[in-house]
């Protein structure tokens, strides 16, 4: 499995270097810098020299790296990987050569904790946090009885939730938040549009609660058993590991005993029947070779009730273009030469509105006239209470030996982030 | 604490730290020294004032001078001893997190003296109360055998491992199946080990159900550790095979995509023992949306997805039969995730997806990644070449792409357009004055190549054949090998296409290659055409018009016995790469007697070795066929030499010397034997000249035996020269007329070799 474990910056400094087995030696790390940092043409996240492994995620100007000298499992390491940048940014709140410089007795201590001998172990953020922590812990008479407490509950069947947790009120949230990806070709036909949906959910209620969950009545999960043409159809769903799996094999009800706090409970994923919050329709035209207007126009597709927020679409520009005269009538537009883009923000369309961006763009004129990619307009934005999906939760019954009462909340969001593209 | 730059004396001043009374500086040093460590510094002098702050109370600073100890302790071996006290000391602490620390610790320190003290507290840790100590203590075993497999099989731990896959907690169970699981990996690998080790481990019916329980209450990542162990089992009957299906399936909704892939792989291979369709149907159709889940994982793992995914199309293409909207490229997806989706894509089209992948590989023709764009250029031609009703559209969109003028797409239009052409002979003729309106645009090799060929495949339908081809020959000596090569080959297509017009493009393409060319395959190639089509224009015809076999996209890219391998081994390394573990984990494993112990294991499971061999024999094919046309090559450069006058032109060596052909040929002892006529295989002798293994070569009949032999096309030039020359002609032509039925099927490969050169 996993024989090393580093952390390099951007300049290929080590900045974090632990083996785990003897097949290497630190001069490994070296090899590493030659053959991906100061490469500038690294066309895969894998690289194998001889019988060496190593597997790179970068972040934020650093490189994670494990490095394997057998037939590893790529995708546990990779998952490995992800997981380490998780706990770091919710032990440090980001992660960046910084962070892990400040942090590095931390780090090491994470690292031992989450991989033993190469094999992944415990690496459940709540539970680290009870006994992994930033100020020392020191080990007396007194916290003996708590870390067995702790033990027991990093290695047990419920390695996600403390058995003494209390609260005066008892509360759930549930947050719905879908991030919908499209991409529409030029002729405005939808050529993928779906929906990645999760179900966020913070629970703060006392003992052991035994939870069920409830999604629409018209619930598909399995393309195979066909339902109407209204039901929400889910192709595929993934659970928190506190879901019983079988249970929800056999009769389809998700229940579960929650983690203390904050938890993703449920990843879904929709591609039928996806409701699309903002309709772009662009009309761009080259004139000549020296000019390239513009009409961009954003129209709502949801209840007037609702609105979008935090509306930014990035309208792409010719390289050579010198400057964007912009006209709006909502928000603010202006050209970003750096990343050839015009960026429009809407801070809020209401639902039954529409708007509209004109512009031209002046060219310097070239040389050798090279086609324009013309990459595709990038919208992003925010619609509460709006699931694309239409994925509604029906009901959270809690139930807890002392038969408290609860209060339950549920916020909806759709949302999209870089991949909702329009192509022109 | 930041990472500080080197000052002098920084290990004097950082021991005095160490040794300091105060409790602060004492663990603001250790951390100064772990810092030096990181960076790689020697700090290895300071281990006797590190190993002083040992003995404390406060856990943070335990773990440092821990780990301080696991990185020196091979290489001060004397003064571990001093630490061992500690050690086990701490391991009989009331925590049981210092008691897990402990033991953790030392199974990392791997220095001799230590490892014999390690024994005890380990024993006991085995049998503690608590998990958390339990779970670390087991996977100390694995630890243990990696240092001195003796210790662990002699102290009977072994045997404690297998009875704690009994134990109550889950977590305990993963670690005690990864720990068997890493012992017996190691002891397989090592060739001494008997079936009957003790360490290798084989999983009863008994280990299966505690395996099966455990599996749905561990972490994610013992899950992993337990349906590799499960996909280990060899089921009894099929009744087990379904059922082992029947508990794995609920891991597919699991959100880690280790454990998916991980279930899947236990699916594939249990799908082996099961024989009842629907439930194989159901099994596969339960498998396609979580395999599309993963693609909206980070990149990274999305990667090795998708590689997977492709294997397993191979196996099963009706797997995501309407999903290939989902491999669509996203406009920022990294490059690597984008070529594979590419693929992906192409092996889901069918007729009724092809219109849309059509438009989505146009579009992704107009980014900026040159590669990404040659690829989907390639990719339009791949579905042309799967999808015979698509073709037209494929052409179309080419010409399409073709038009934007822009140079690396052009040229790859063009590479692609060969490949339609030769799939498709004569029916796309129309396009080809647009290709050649291209002429000027092309700049690389492969592509004028391309080009080169289509004209001289159709140099009878092109009225400025010669013309165009004139060009190309003007410049040859300039040009790279494979347009030279296509440029002789297309030229004398030409000549013996249209012959009245072509006598001088050709005379003046063969003294070039003949005299100025460099490159021996070039001039070898021209001096063939030049003899063949000196002695028998029918024979030229024969060979250099030959028909060729119609190409097509293979279903498979792995031979397969080897995707069956990979199949069982998805998610790992070997399934990313689509080659076999020894490959590239290189440990001297592919000796003979592991080969025996393959072969030992059972019929059904198919061996990496055999894989192994089928690729290698793919290889040697090859290189066969490479060498083959040096073979053919050096026969006739003989036969030239053997003539009297070199630099004669063509015609006047119709009559070469037979005696002098023999002198030459009787001074190597094979070609003695060969004209003694002692074998009935000319070829064989030929090859074994020059030390090729003759046994997979095109073996010319009986009746082209070396006395038994007709003469050959016209037959004027019955003497050795011919003689010499029909055994290699039905080798390397399949045409009809001239060789005798059997060699063909064989023959056509060299041939095509020889032709298509690409």
């Amino acid at each position: 499995m996993i024989s090393a474990f580093f952390i390099f910056n951007q300049k290929g400094e080590v900045l974090i270097s632990r083996l785990y087995r003897t097949d290497f030696k630190r001069s490994i790390a070296d090899v590493f810098r030659i053959q991906v940092v100061s490469n500038s043409d690294v066309r895969s996240p894998i690289i194998t020299l001889g019988s060496t492994s190593f597997f790179h995620v970068r972040i934020n100007n650093l490189y994670v790296v494990a490095v394997t000298k057998n037939n590893a499992n790529a995708a546990l390491v990779f998952e490995y990987c992800y997981r380490f940048i998780n706990i770091c940014k919710s032990y440090f709140g980001k992660i960046d050569e910084e962070s892990i410089k400040n942090n590095f007795v931390l780090i090491y201590e994470l690292i031992d904790e989450t991989i033993d001998f190469g094999y992944p172990q415990n690496s459940e953020i709540d539970t680290l946090k009870t006994y992994i922590t930033t100020e020392s812990i020191v080990s007396s008479a007194i916290a003996v009885e708590e870390s067995s407490k702790i033990t027991s509950q990093a290695t047990g069947t419920t390695s996600w939730r403390r058995t003494d947790v209390k609260y005066k009120k008892n509360e759930a949230f549930v947050d719905v938040v879908e991030t919908v990806n499209l991409s529409m070709s030029a002729k405005g036909t939808v050529l993928r549009a779906d929906v990645d949906g999760h179900i966020q959910m913070r629970a703060y209620l006392s003992g052991t609660p035994e939870c069920k969950f409830g999604l629409n009545d018209k619930l598909v999960i399995d393309k195979g058993e066909r339902g109407s043409s209204d039901a929400v159809e889910l192709d595929d769903c993934r659970f928190h590991q506190c879901v019983r799996l079988d249970e929800f094999d056999a009769t389809r009800t998700i229940s579960f005993i929650p983690p203390d706090g904050e938890f993703e409970l449920m990843r879904y994923r929709s591609t039928s029947n996806v409701k699309l919050p903002l309709r772009v329709i662009p009309t761009v035209t080259e004139v000549g070779t020296s000019q390239v207007t513009y009409i961009v126009t954003v129209k709502t597709n949801f209840d007037s009730k609702l609105s979008a927020t935090n509306v930014v679409l990035r309208v792409p520009t010719p390289l050579n273009t010198t400057t964007v005269d912009c006209k709006v009538a909502t928000g603010k537009a202006k050209y970003v030469p750096a990343e050839n883009v015009v960026i429009w923000k809407i801070p809020r369309i209401q639902g039954g509105q529409e708007c509209t961006l004109s512009a031209t763009a002046d060219l310097t004129s070239t040389t050798t006239r090279q086609v324009w990619a013309r990459p595709p307009i990038d919208v992003d934005f925010q619609v509460l209470m709006f699931t694309s999906s239409g994925l509604i939760v029906r009901f959270l019954k809690v139930f807890e030996k002392s038969n408290y009462q609860s209060i339950k909340w549920v916020r909806y969001l759709t949302k999209a982030s870089g991949s909702y593209q329009i192509r022109f | 604490m930041s990472i500080r730059a080197p000052r002098k004396g920084e290990n004097y001043e950082l021991s005095v730290d160490l040794n300091s009374e105060y409790k602060e500086k004492r663990k603001d040093a250790i951390k100064r020294v772990i810092a030096s460590m990181t960076v790689g510094k020697d700090v290895s002098g300071l281990f006797p004032d590190v190993l002083k702050n040992m003995q404390t109370d406060d856990l943070e600073q335990k773990k440092l001078v821990y780990l301080y100890l696991m990185n020196y302790a091979k290489t001060q071996p004397e003064l571990v001893i001093l630490a061992v006290n500690t050690f086990v000391k701490d391991s009989d602490d009331p925590n049981p997190l210092v008691r897990a620390l402990a033991i953790r610790t030392m199974g990392c320190l791997r220095a001799e003296k230590i490892i014999d003290y390690l024994c005890d507290p380990l024993q006991k840790c085995l049998r503690d109360e608590n998990p958390y100590v339990r779970k670390t203590a087991a996977l100390c075993v694995a630890k243990l055998y990696d240092l001195k497999p003796e210790l662990v099989v002699d102290n009977g731990f072994l045997e404690q491992l297998q009875d704690m896959i009994a134990d109550s907690n889950p977590m305990v169970v993963s670690n005690t199946v990864a720990a068997l699981t890493d012992i017996h990996n190691a002891a397989a690998a090592q060739p001494s080990t008997s079936s009957s080790d003790p360490a290798l481990f084989t999983i009863t019916s008994q280990i299966l159900s505690k395996l099966l329980i455990a599996l749905n209450e561990c972490s994610e990542w013992g899950r992993v550790a337990i349906l590799n162990a499960l996909s280990r089992y060899e089921a009894q009957d099929e009744k087990e095979s379904e059922h082992i299906c029947e508990r794995v399936v609920p891991q597919f909704q699991h959100v880690n995509g280790s454990v998916v892939l991980a279930a899947v792989k236990v699916i594939m291979i249990h799908m082996r023992g099961i024989h009842r369709e629907e439930l194989i149907k159901q099994l596969v159709r339960k498998m396609a949306p979580p395999l599309v889940t993963l693609l909206s994982s980070p990149p990274e793992v999305q990667w090795v997805a998708l590689r997977n995914i492709n294997l397993l199309l191979q196996k099963r293409p009706d797997i995501l039969s309407n999903e290939m909207r989902v491999f669509f490229c996203k406009y920022n997806d990294p490059l690597y995730v984008k070529i594979e989706k590419l693929d992906i894509m192409v092996r889901l089209a069918n007729d009724n997806n092809v219109d849309t992948l059509l438009s989505e590989l146009k579009e992704y023709s107009s980014e900026v990644d040159v590669d990404f764009v040659r690829k989907s250029i390639k990719a339009i031609g791949q579905a042309a070449i799967k999808i015979d009703s698509a073709a037209e559209r494929c052409v179309n969109v080419l010409l399409e792409l073709i038009a934007t003028r822009v140079s690396y797409v052009v040229q790859e239009a063009v590479v692609v357009m060969k490949d339609i052409f030769r799939k498709y002979p004569s029916t796309y003729e129309g396009i080809i004055p647009t290709l050649c309106a291209n002429l000027d645009e092309l700049d690389e090799p492969e592509a004028k190549a391309s080009l080169i060929w289509i004209i001289g495949e159709y140099a009878d339908k092109i009225d400025n054949a010669d013309e165009l081809l004139g060009i190309f020959v003007d410049t040859f000596t300039e040009e790279s090998y494979p347009v030279q090569l296509q440029t002789l080959t297309a030229v004398v297509k030409l000549f013996l296409k249209k012959p009245d017009s072509s006598q001088g493009v050709v005379q003046r393409v063969l003294n070039t290659a003949t005299k100025d060319c460099d490159s021996p395959d070039v001039r070898d190639r021209a001096y063939i055409y030049w003899r063949l089509l000196s002695t028998d224009p029918g024979a030229a015809k024969a060979v250099v018009l030959a028909h060729r076999p119609p190409i097509s996209i293979p279903r498979t890219t792995v031979a397969p016995a080897l995707l069956e391998e990979l199949l069982g081994e998805i998610s790992s390394l070997a399934s990313v790469y689509h080659k076999p573990e020894e490959t590239f984990v290189g440990r001297g494993r592919v000796g003979a007697d592991s080969v025996q112990r393959k072969v030992d294991i059972g019929e059904d499971q198919f061996s990496a070795q055999k894989a192994l061999q089928t690729v290698a024999a793919g290889q040697q094919a090859e290189n066969l066929l490479g060498e083959h046309f040096h073979i053919i090559s050096l026969i006739f450069l003989m036969l030239t030499l053997s003539s009297l006058d070199f630099d004669d032109e063509p015609a006047g060596e119709g009559q070469p010397s037979g005696l002098a052909a023999t002198q030459v040929l009787s001074s190597t002892p094979a070609a003695a034997s060969l004209l003694a006529g002692t074998s009935a295989n000319p070829l064989d002798d030929l090859v074994s000249i020059f030390g090729g293994s003759g046994g997979s070569l095109a073996s010319p009949p009986s009746t082209s035996s070396f006395g038994g032999m007709p003469s050959f096309g016209g037959g004027s030039n019955n003497d050795l020269a011919s003689a010499m020359l029909s055994p290699a002609i039905p080798a390397m032509s399949p045409a009809p007329a001239v060789s005798p039925a059997p060699p063909q099927q064989q023959a056509q490969k060299p041939e095509e070799d020889l032709l298509g050169l690409f």
